[in-house]
């Protein structure tokens, strides 16, 4: 549709403007406000009057500009050149940006989100003319890095019969390179294609999440799995490690795609991804992580409304990738600075708040966005997901806050971070008390069929000994550790090695910082046993101070840093060394 | 249609110079007005009270039918019929120039040493611009301080933004002081300035500041931008951008490394409270209004260091929390924006330890690229882990100590309660005017250490024990 004038600024509050004169506009629809055509989105339409919140710096715009509507609503550009890119909350290329202009972030800069002149290698799919074609169908393919290959889909609102369909060749994505027959109409197909962020993709149905997401974090993989398809929140308070966690994953994940959105926090932390991802090879496929990763970039002091799209833009490139086939995660660091933009726009729309100033409609849109994740077969039956990994931000890292508490309620995974264990400096700050997987039942039969039969018994003896410790803990605090007998200070002593052999990870050591899931079941094993093997040792008569002198235990708390993921022999060597270790001293008390 | 659109673009040119008689309604610092020509959203405005003298708002909401003006040097003597508004068709500006160093302004940048304004170099918007994050440099120049709570545990890094969390009667500016006097880069030699905002701080505070300065005679790189306690509260909201915006020529044009000092945020923050409640707008937590984090993060964000530039901008915003409460929304949020912080704790300051830093909850997040072999020195970021880890459990110990008495405690704990006074005496302690070498304060980090047993260090390698433990 062409753009034509809609109405004219009345009213100008921060991000939030008031349009009159407005007779023919849409809701939802993309706009440019002013002579800057600055962009901006319909969000409100009552009788001669529309709201719109802007994506850009209002400042200097007056009463009585005109506002120009496109026709369409706010969507994404979809095709090959989204891997390794970085945009802004409603897909601008910043990098593209940065050539145009100096280091600040100009207002009214309109340029495409995909390259329109760099030619793809695209090789058709086997598909004759009078095929019948559906949405989601794969009709060809480009190499987009050296680990993703894309598949060029049918858009899923349109069916009917291929007419065409180019040869292998260099295209650009606004070339044809199909034609079909819709309803007596031909189409022209392109590479190019667009899907408005709001609304959520088609797909044929959801499928149990059943292979877990395997992110190398020890504390997540072995206590708390996510599972492929899952959702997840990361609750805590300032520098207690959300930000952390969310890169690690990012970096170690088996995800086959990797949506980084940095929503509202700094950018400094998105500057540290571009330069370390392209630099860290992912351990999997020998390549570059930045081959597989695409960043929206909407940082504290960017546009407040660009913040509260930016996740939908994220899930929604997501969501085109899990259609071709791929799993993939999407980070959101921080939801909060999400719901708090929403909180900001519902004020200057002088809504009615409901708690701490929220818009009552806060939880429909939490739930509304992690319903966009998921295990799904695509509309062209392929195994595609999308998990979403959000960041909360609660104030005072008070849990009992509206933003965590309505993200509970729709994700099935917690991770809460514990401001004790990030000021002792145990990292991942991961509470083993309060964090949960509601996907822990689906994914065992994977665990105990790829890495080990015992694992979920392993799991659950490991918790109960963090447990014990708690109620243990709680008499120390009334009489002291000397109160207590060797068997229970055991327990204390296991859980105090679990802690820092095996919970806590370092992200910035180049052994410790991942860990395949082999050596997380070797490394508990090694642990277990001590725990076994050491409570008969006690029971038959042997003190705690004794059993403590064993020369391989040191060896024990440093494995996670001394033995890399491709030497997991050496576990099984340590674990040798432990058992024999036992075997001596038992004897001398058999 | 087009037309119309023409013939609003002249009028807007032509308004500018037009003079409003008389206003609405005067509430706190805003003034509302009707019936205007097109005004600007954040224009600058120029009000004229009955007795010509000159004050400057910024329009805060504009409608066609009325205009809504927050006044920086407050309302004070405004009438309704004698007030004269003057809409000037651009946002506030600051005439920056590197001649501004030495020289005192008021929050607005007007100069009030009795000396005449600087020629400007350039008119800049005092919001700023977002920077495009693709356009930062990632930062990682070890700054050394010379005190060695920072440089040990929690390392100031070129262009970070780390504040200071204190409280009332504690001695942040003291430490703020001592930083802006000692902090060097090491092996580098470079220009450097001092960007120092005050925002509702009393006056010997200023003099405080501006005594360090000339003590050291730094005064000539330093530009103060003075909002005390007695001016208007509301011109407090202008002072850290007009500070800001100055720094970023500084930083930008003339390639300076600019450390910029922003005191005391908490007064800040008060005054965006104020507006907001007149304005009528639905408070967040403790009446602050919900846009307090993406105002923050508005000036803390105006940091770092950008690619192809040598200069850089380090800020240390001074805040201090009502009440000791670190979770109060004003050290809450800033500690969501900023790269870390450094906490002050009144127990450490009654014990007479100086600076009062409190080891737990301080931390800065730029240190882990900052520090190691060819920056500080190898073994740091274990020893650094090392000590946090130590004195983490010597807080367990005495915790544990005050209900069941030390006589209960293991040797091994009664050892920890040893190691942890020792690291506060020798190790956080140190005078105002002590510069330490970041070799000395690491090397003290190993006397600390040594008051543990050997097998106690898991942070530490083995390579590390070996040629530094028996030392
Ligand atoms: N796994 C880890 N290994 C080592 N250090 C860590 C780890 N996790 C967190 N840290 C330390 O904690 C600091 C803060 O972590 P992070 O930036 O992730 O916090 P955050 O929860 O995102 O805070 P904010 O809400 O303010 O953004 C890091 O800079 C780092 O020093
Ligand atoms: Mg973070």
């Amino acid at each position: 549709m062409k753009e034509r004038i809609i109405g004219q600024i009345k009213r100008i509050n921060g991000p939030v403007i008031i349009a009159g004169g407005v007779t023919d506009a849409m809701m939802l629809e993309l706009v440019r406000v002013g002579e800057t055509r600055i962009v901006g989105e319909i969000i409100k339409l009552e009788s001669g009057r529309a709201v719109i919140q802007v994506y850009e710096d209002t400042t200097g715009l007056t009463p009585g500009e005109n506002i120009y509507g496109s026709g369409m609503p706010l969507s994404v550009e979809l095709g090959p050149g989204l891997i390794g890119t970085i945009y802004d909350g409603i897909q601008r290329p910043l990098e593209e940006i940065l050539k145009i202009s100096n280091q600040f972030i100009e207002r009214g800069i309109d340029l495409p989100a995909l390259n329109r002149d760099k030619k793809w290698r695209f090789t058709p799919a086997a598909l004759k003319p009078g095929t019948p074609v559906e949405g989601g169908m794969v009709i060809g393919a480009v190499v987009e890095t050296e680990r993703v290959t894309h598949r060029v889909m049918v858009p899923p609102n349109v069916s009917g019969t291929l007419v065409s369909l180019a040869g292998e060749g260099d295209y650009t994505i606004e070339e044809k390179i199909a034609e079909v027959e819709t309803g007596g109409a031909k189409q022209p197909l392109a590479m190019l294609q667009r899907w408005p962020i709001r609304v959520q993709r088609p797909a044929r149905r959801r499928l149990i999440p059943e292979v877990p997401l395997i992110t190398g974090q020890r504390v997540i993989d072995t206590l708390f799995p996510l599972a492929k398809g899952g959702t997840v929140a990361i609750p805590g308070g300032f520098g207690t490690g959300k930000t952390m966690t969310q890169h690690a994953i990012a970096k170690w994940c088996d995800a086959e795609i990797i949506v980084y959105i940095g929503c509202g926090e700094r950018g400094n932390e998105m500057t540290d991804v571009l330069v370390e991802f392209p630099k860290l090879i992912d351990p999997r496929t020998g390549r570059s992580l930045m081959e597989r990763t695409i960043l929206i970039a909407n940082t504290s002091n960017m546009p407040v409304s660009a913040r509260e799209a930016s996740i939908y833009t994220g899930v929604t490139l997501a969501e085109y990738f899990r259609d071709q086939g791929y799993h993939v995660a999407v980070m959101a660091d921080s939801t909060s600075r999400w719901a708090e933009a929403l909180r900001e726009l519902s004020g200057r729309m002088e809504e009615m708040p409901a708690e701490e100033g929220f818009p009552a409609y806060l939880p429909t849109r939490v739930a509304e966005f992690y319903e966009r994740a998921g295990n799904m077969e695509t509309l062209a039956g392929l195994n595609g997901s999308v998990s979403i990994i959000g960041a909360v931000s609660p104030p005072g890292g008070d849990f009992s806050e509206p933003v965590t508490q309505h993200t509970k309620r729709f994700v099935r995974c917690f991770w809460g971070l514990d401001r004790q264990l990030a000021n002792a400096r145990h990292y991942p700050a991961i509470s083993w008390l309060e964090s949960y997987s509601e996907y822990l039942l689906d994914v065992t039969p994977w665990w105990e069929q790829r890495v080990g039969p015992s694992w979920a018994a392993d799991r659950t003896e490991i918790m109960d000994l963090l447990q014990r410790e708690v109620r243990l803990n709680q008499v120390v605090k009334l009489v002291g550790p000397d109160a207590l007998p060797d068997s229970q200070r055991f327990i204390l002593e296991v859980c105090t090695m679990f802690k820092n052999a095996f919970l806590q990870q370092n992200a910035f050591d180049d052994v410790d910082r991942f860990s395949n899931v082999e050596k997380q079941m070797k490394m508990l094993a090694i642990i277990l046993t001590y725990w076994r093997r050491g409570r008969e040792a006690i029971r038959r008569g042997l003190t705690l101070v004794k059993l403590k002198r064993m020369k391989a235990l040191a060896d024990v708390v440093k494995m996670k840093f001394t033995v890399p993921n491709d030497q997991l022999d050496r576990f099984d060597k340590l674990q040798a060394r432990l058992e024999r270790a036992l075997d001596q001293v038992e004897s001398l008390y058999a | 249609m087009p037309d119309l659109a023409k013939m609003h673009d002249a009028e807007k040119r032509l308004q500018p110079g037009k003079e409003y008689i008389g206003v609405a309604r005067i509430d706190g610092p805003l003034i509302f007005i009707e019936k205007t020509h097109p005004v600007g959203y954040r224009e600058l405005v120029e009000c004229v009270d009955d007795q010509g003298a000159l004050r400057l708002g910024m329009v805060l909401d504009t409608s066609d039918e009325a205009v809504v003006v927050q006044v920086f040097e407050g309302t004070q003597g405004l009438t309704l019929p004698g007030t004269r508004l003057r809409f000037r068709g651009k946002p506030l500006e600051l005439g920056v120039s590197a001649k501004m160093l030495g020289r005192v302004f008021n929050g607005l940048g007007e100069p009030i040493d009795g000396g005449p304004a600087p020629f400007a170099e350039a008119e800049l918007n005092v919001n700023g611009k977002p920077i495009n994050p693709t356009a930062r440099a990632y930062p990682k120049d070890f700054i050394q301080t010379g005190i060695s709570a920072i440089d040990g545990m929690n390392t100031l890094i070129r262009g970070q933004k780390l504040p200071i969390f204190s409280g009332n009667g504690l001695p942040h500016n003291e430490l703020a002081a001592q930083i802006a006097r000692q902090a060097k880069i090491r092996g580098g030699k470079s220009e450097f300035a001092v960007v120092f905002a005050a925002m509702g701080v009393k006056h010997d505070v200023s003099q405080f500041f501006i005594k360090s300065f000339e003590e050291t005679g730094t005064l000539e790189n330093v530009a103060l931008f003075l909002s005390l306690a007695d001016d208007p509260s509301i011109e407090r909201l202008i002072t850290p951008r007009t500070a800001l915006t100055l720094a970023e020529h500084l930083a930008f044009e003339h390639n300076m490394h600019v450390l910029v000092i922003l005191t005391d945020m908490s007064n800040y923050c008060e005054s965006l409270r104020e507006i907001s409640t007149i304005r009528g707008e639905i408070p967040s937590r403790k009446g602050y209004p919900g846009y307090l984090y993406s105002d923050l993060a508005e000036l803390y964000e105006r940091s770092g260091m950008i690619k192809g530039f040598t200069g850089s901008i380090t800020q240390l915003p001074i805040l201090t929390m009502p009440n000791d409460d670190i979770s109060h929304p004003i050290p809450d949020l800033t500690g969501y924006i900023t790269e870390g912080q450094i906490v002050f704790e009144r127990e450490m300051h009654s014990r007479g330890i100086y600076p009062p830093v409190a080891g737990l909850p301080s931390l800065s997040r730029l240190m882990k690229d900052g520090i190691g072999g060819g920056m500080t020195r190898d073994d740091h970021p274990h020893l650094a882990s090392q000590l946090f880890a130590a004195y983490s459990y010597v807080k367990d110990v005495r915790n544990l100590a005050s209900v069941i008495g030390e006589e209960e405690l293991t040797p091994l704990d009664h050892q920890y309660l040893e190691f942890g006074e020792f690291f506060e005496r020798s190790f956080v302690t140190q005078k105002s005017d002590e510069d330490r070498t970041i070799e000395q304060t690491l090397d003290m980090g190993w006397d600390c250490l040594r008051k543990l047993p050997r097998e106690e260090l898991h942070r530490m390698s083995e390579e590390e024990l070996d040629a530094r433990f028996e030392g």
